[in-house]
């Protein structure tokens, strides 16, 4: 077998708001009743929480977004996913759920910097003032012409998944939108 | 001539002069001036030439409703046409050259139709060039589009780059007028985000030009000081150069940022496109004075009242040393009072109101100017430039009094709300006619989601004229707001605004009133589009009676100005012809944008490589290093071809096809769709979802299957594989691996919201590579793993394991008619395991083949493309594809469909080979002709081809097509048209034309 490598390859546009390749991450993608009991439970010995709707919860390096009323995503160590997709099956034995390793499927981008969200914010049509947006929210949308999906670190810096295919578009466009610099407050002139 | 005065102009820095040419001629301006204010003060009058006659035109305003003063400004990556020289900011260098001329600005050519303007009515396009049609086409037309037209077309490559921003706030205010600052305090402190937009580079509006007094301050200090507050309160975010362009459904609003127009040049932004949410809108958009319509009211130095105060106070600009004011209403004698105090003349002001009395007009009389009321201009003197008036009685047909001497008329017919962002989303309009406007109807705003208000209005563009009333209504408005959106903290009071008194407007809507036919042809009512009284005067006598068939007809508003002045004047001329209320004539639809905005800011960052996403599979890379030629295939980019070099692309695809029948192919398949269906009803709603059956297919194999849309004609194929008892795999077309998706959850959350499935797109997650030709197995017992032997791995089965050391899932399933195995593995390894297939493989004549390839090997097979042999009208039998009907099933999408007369006639075309008599390839898309013609004079046809390519491997053209009764016509021959205009001959044979029975894919 050979190394696996992620659809950006560690590609970075530094700046004061850097924008970065998160390399690769273990991603399954969960669908179920996010209300069952056996959920819940096979969750718990992953010591994770349920989140709710809109939201992030995380434990060490592991995570669950929320992503649909009947859809989460887990996130784990590239290399724990097959432990932890078993862990899922163990854990739903005999209820209806649908576990799928989608961790090759999408690319992870950090971005990091001052005006991390103005950068967004240019391309997304989500609202990311201060007040609104804050650290363990998670948001499905879209990045100009693509689906994406972000969520913010308690750091302030910001994780976007977006599908493998597009991850160069994603990243050249949150790379221009940096470059391009902050939506200053302009007052009166 | 017009000048520049030597104490006036407050919003110039005359510590720095500024240079800038127009028509290539060197001028002078000071920082603060916009082009129009500096080409006055350089007295270059005549900015341009009008759209249909080419009469000499002039600045007639001096903001954003400006229809005359439009110049191409810039050069190169920086061109641009239809530039509004009152909204352009003067910067250093700046280059503007006027429009619509020929050969020069000051003598043109096309100033002929003025003198045949009594042949150019209303509708003389219509009329005239309508019969012989093909005349249009090949003479009218060009001849017309080459004297039309304003600006030129950029040639080069913009320049700039552009951005958009998305935010969400609770009070949008747009106008940062008295009113809009009002509402901006008064909903900031009850501690809503507000955001306030003001379209030019300064706040306030009007008010610090004409001098009104709040909380007993200069408006000017008033709004120095209330911008500070407003500063300090960091829920409130204010942006100047900024113009609120639209307001759309649920809140939703654009707004045009102007960054670096003022200064260009630089490597900064141009302009941003702001996207944003507000709970509520409040327009405190201002209003717009209107022109009154007399005679040669479009000659240069004609102008609206309060522009010609503006040019003075702001910009220290004189348009004339003698300025006659004609008006309907008080508020133009501040212009007369500003002239005046400003050291020039004022001979007259003509009011056409029999009686006049007030503040303003005593003030004017104490001033020593000449007030003569009930009086009218019978027609402005002079051409390129005023010189006189002739004044008559406003009762009368025009018969002269007196002329007077002039070099400008300050107009004023009264003062129209901008309602323009009010009536966007659906906001009412009702007619005022004591102040002879149109304004908001606060019983019928736009309304959101739940039936709730959520755009206001507030000050002028309320209808509330008098500075007392605007902020008031501005303060209420904003704090209405900020409450509407849930904010309810306690704030300061509301300011006091003081005012004179004024008198009554009366309405006036054509000057002298009973101007006779030769006046009204020369009372212009639309500058730019050249709409004159009497246009729209025989519009209505021909029966154009709706305001929206009237503005058609004469173009009335439709110029990029949008009607700004034009409107309410056009449908008021209307009315009278019509011998109706003003009400009752309506106004035409107000929509956005409210100026024209740049289709740079449109697109914001999606220009050059990021104008669109293109999607990447692992392999492109190596493909793109590899000699792909790439054709599109939605956004992916898929190699067509893999060109050596010293081939041409037709050298490779023969190539290709040649060795992966003799040798070994390989093609990245990875775009195919593959969707995981999953759960204890899955079997049973794929049974629905493909017309053949697919809950009986044993874990372990795979089964080709169709699908049909609920109307029965066929959308996608491609081949299922059983994964476990309750999971399936479904390949979909490259194509189909979005919509596919969606079509099912459609039908899972909308029809059978009960049935326990669970859909997933996976397609990203493996790159799948094909490996073809009779060397397939021996590349993969080679590089060893797992058993892919004919007995271990039969055709149509798939099995999982290791191909040279890399987690595969192996399918035997052949597109091509070759021993084939699909192989996908992780998509993060899907580079290397492509390279080590590419080394490993040399022995056996490894070649990458392309999308081409693909097509020519499956056509050689008579297998069908879903795209090529369906267009969204065939059906599965139209391909003979009966076999995939399941009968044992009770439903499925599409079975009901197909039992429709049409779809169920046996004559329907059906699909067959085709070989032409002379061994060429038939054009893609042509059509079988048979005998006769149609009603229409059409020759009859009775088929098409669907696919066509030349064959290697047969060293001839092959084809498929759907043909009238086809299947039953083998050896036939038929004729097939050709873009020369000549036939080809082809004979109907079976579509498989290579391999008939299989035997190379079953070894």
């Amino acid at each position: 077998m050979s190394d696996a490598v992620s659809a950006l390859q560690g590609r970075v546009a530094t700046g004061d708001v850097t924008i970065a390749d998160a390399g690769l991450q273990g991603m399954i993608t969960l669908r179920c009743d996010l209300s069952a009991k056996s959920l819940k439970a096979a969750c718990k010995t992953m010591g994770l929480a349920i989140p709710e709707r809109g939201q992030i919860s995380r434990s060490g390096d592991k995570a669950l977004c929320w992503m649909s009323p009947d859809e989460l995503l887990m996130l784990v160590p590239y290399a724990d996913v097959a432990g932890s997709l078993a862990s899922v099956e163990q854990g739903m034995k005999g209820q209806h759920y649908l576990a799928e390793n989608v961790s090759d499927a999408r690319a992870l981008i950090h971005i990091d910097g001052p005006f991390a969200r103005d950068v967004i914010a240019k391309l997304a049509p989500v609202d990311l003032h201060p007040d609104s947006f804050k650290p363990g929210m998670v948001r499905r949308t879209h990045l100009g012409q693509i689906a994406a999906a972000f969520w913010m670190r308690d750091d302030g810096a910001f994780e976007l998944i977006c599908f493998r295919s597009v991850a160069a578009y994603a990243f050249d466009l949150l790379a221009a939108s940096a470059k391009a610099g902050p939506v200053s407050d302009v007052r009166a002139s | 001539m017009s000048t520049r005065l030597a104490n006036e102009g407050r919003l110039l820095n005359k510590g720095k002069a500024l240079s800038f040419t127009f028509n290539g001629k060197n001028l002078r301006g000071y920082e603060g001036d916009t082009l129009a204010s500096a080409l006055l003060a350089n007295d270059q009058m005549l900015m341009g030439r009008s759209f249909k006659y080419h009469r000499p035109r002039s600045v007639v305003a001096s903001g954003a409703e400006e229809p005359n003063g439009l110049v191409n400004m810039g050069k190169g990556g920086r061109f641009e046409p239809n530039q509004r020289v009152t909204t352009t900011e003067l910067f250093e260098g700046l280059i503007a050259a006027s429009q619509n001329h020929w050969p020069s600005l000051e003598f043109d050519v096309g100033a002929i139709n003025t003198h045949l303007s009594r042949f150019l009515p209303a509708g003389f396009y219509y009329k005239m060039f309508i019969h012989p049609r093909p005349l249009w086409k090949h003479v009218y037309e060009p001849f017309i589009r080459q004297s039309a037209g304003l600006g030129k077309a950029p040639k080069d490559r913009d320049a700039d780059s552009y951005e958009h921003f998305h935010c969400h706030v609770d009070v949008l205010i747009v106008g940062g007028g008295i009113a809009g600052l009002a509402a901006a305090v008064a909903a900031g402190e009850r501690g809503a985000r507000v955001m306030l937009l003001e379209q030019t580079a300064h706040w306030g509006g009007r008010a610090v030009v004409d001098g009104a007094v709040i909380d007993g301050l200069p408006a000017e200090e008033w709004v120095e000081k209330t911008l500070q507050a407003l500063e300090k309160m960091e829920n409130v975010s204010l942006r100047s150069r900024c113009m609120g362009a639209g307001v759309y459904d649920h809140g939703y609003a654009l707004a045009y940022e102007r960054l670096t127009d003022h200064a260009p040049d630089t490597n900064s932004l141009r302009h941003r496109l702001w996207r944003i949410r507000a709970k509520q809108i409040v327009t405190a958009t201002g209003a717009i004075e209107r022109p009154l319509s007399f005679a040669g009211n479009d000659v240069p130095g004609v102008m609206l009242a309060a522009a010609v105060r503006d040019y003075v106070v702001n910009y220290g600009v004189s348009v004339g040393d003698r300025t006659v004011v004609v008006t309907n209403n008080d508020d133009a004698y501040r212009t007369a009072i500003t002239l005046l105090e400003a050291g020039l003349a004022v001979p007259v002001i003509i009011d056409a109101r029999t009686q006049a009395a007030g503040p303003l007009i005593d003030q004017a009389r104490a001033l020593g100017i000449r007030v003569e009321t009930g009086k009218a201009i019978a027609k402005v003197k002079g051409g390129k430039r005023v010189t006189g008036v002739a004044i008559c009685a406003q009762a009368g047909e025009g018969s002269v009094l007196e002329e007077v001497a002039c070099d400008c008329v300050a107009m004023s017919g009264g003062w129209s709300p901008v309602v323009h962002l009010w009536s966007h989303c659906g906001g009412k309009l009702m007619w005022d006619a004591d102040q002879v406007m149109f304004r908001p109807d606060p019983e019928k705003p736009p309304t959101g989601d739940k039936g709730q208000p959520f755009v206001s209005t507030a000050g002028i563009a309320n209808g509330h004229l008098f500075t007392a009333e605007v902020v008031g209504d501005g303060w209420a408005a904003g704090r209405a707001a900020a409450k509407a959106a849930g904010h309810m903290k306690k704030g300061a009071q509301a300011p006091l605004g003081e005012d004179q008194e004024e008198g009554p407007i009366s309405p006036v809507w054509l000057m002298p009133q009973g101007a006779n036919y030769a006046l009204r042809s020369k009372a212009w009512l639309d500058f730019q589009n050249d709409v004159k009284v009497s246009d729209v005067q025989l519009a209505a006598q021909e029966g154009f009676e709706s305001v929206e068939h009237a503005k058609r007809y004469t173009t009335l508003g439709m110029a990029t100005d949008q009607g700004k002045l034009s409107n309410i004047n056009g449908l008021a001329v209307l009315a009278q012809s019509l011998n109706a209320d003003i009400p009752n004539v309506g106004t035409t639809t107000f929509r956005p944008p409210y100026t024209p905005i740049s289709l740079g800011a449109i697109g914001g960052a999606a220009a050059n490589d990021l104008f669109q996403p293109v999607r990447k599979t692992p392999i492109s890379d190596w493909s793109n290093d590899n000699g792909a030629d790439n054709e599109p295939v939605g956004h992916w980019r898929r190699p067509y071809a893999y060109v050596r070099d010293g081939e041409s692309v037709e050298d490779a695809v023969h190539r290709e096809v040649r060795n992966t029948r003799e040798n070994l192919g390989l093609l990245d398949a990875s775009t195919l769709g593959k969707l995981i269906v999953k759960g204890p009803d899955a079997g049973k709603f794929l049974d629905m979802m493909y017309t053949n059956m697919m809950s009986t297919l044993p874990v372990g194999k795979c089964r080709y299957g169709l699908m049909c849309s609920e109307n029965g004609f066929l959308m996608d194929d491609g081949v299922v594989a059983r994964m476990s008892e309750d999971t399936w795999l479904c390949h979909t077309t490259t194509g189909g691996a979005e919509h596919i998706h969606a079509h099912m959850e459609d039908w899972l959350q909308c029809e059978w919201w009960d049935w326990q499935v669970y859909v997933a797109n996976v397609t990203e997650q493996y790159a799948q590579i094909a490996v073809v030709g009779p060397n397939a197995r021996k590349l993969l017992e080679k590089l060893g793993g797992m058993d892919v032997s004919a007995e271990v791995l039969p055709f149509m089965q798939w099995r999982e394991g290791q191909i040279g050391g890399f987690d595969a899932r192996v399918f035997r399933i052949s597109f091509s008619g070759e021993l084939s195995y699909e192989i996908a593995v992780p998509a993060g390894q899907g580079a290397a395991f492509w390279t080590t297939l590419m080394e490993a493989g040399e022995e056996f004549g490894i070649m990458p083949y392309g999308t081409e390839t693909l097509h020519i090997l499956r056509a050689e097979k008579g297998f069908i493309m879903i795209g090529d042999e369906t267009d969204g009208t065939v059906i599965p039998q139209d391909l003979n594809l009966g076999w995939a009907l399941s009968k044992k099933k009770e439903d499925y999408l599409g079975k009901r469909a197909h039992l429709r007369s049409h779809m169920a006639d046996p004559h329907r075309w059906k699909l067959v080979g085709l070989e032409t008599l002379d061994g060429s390839v038939l054009p893609d898309g042509a059509y079988a002709i048979a005998d006769g013609t149609n009603e229409n004079g059409q020759v009859n046809t009775q088929g098409r081809v669907t696919s066509t390519y030349y064959s290697a491997n047969l060293e001839r053209g092959i084809a498929m097509g759907l043909v009238r009764n086809g299947p039953d016509r083998m050896g036939e021959v038929i004729e097939f048209n050709k873009v020369d205009g000549t036939t080809v001959k082809a004979k109907i044979v079976d579509p498989v034309v290579y391999d008939k029975e299989g035997a190379k894919q079953n070894v």
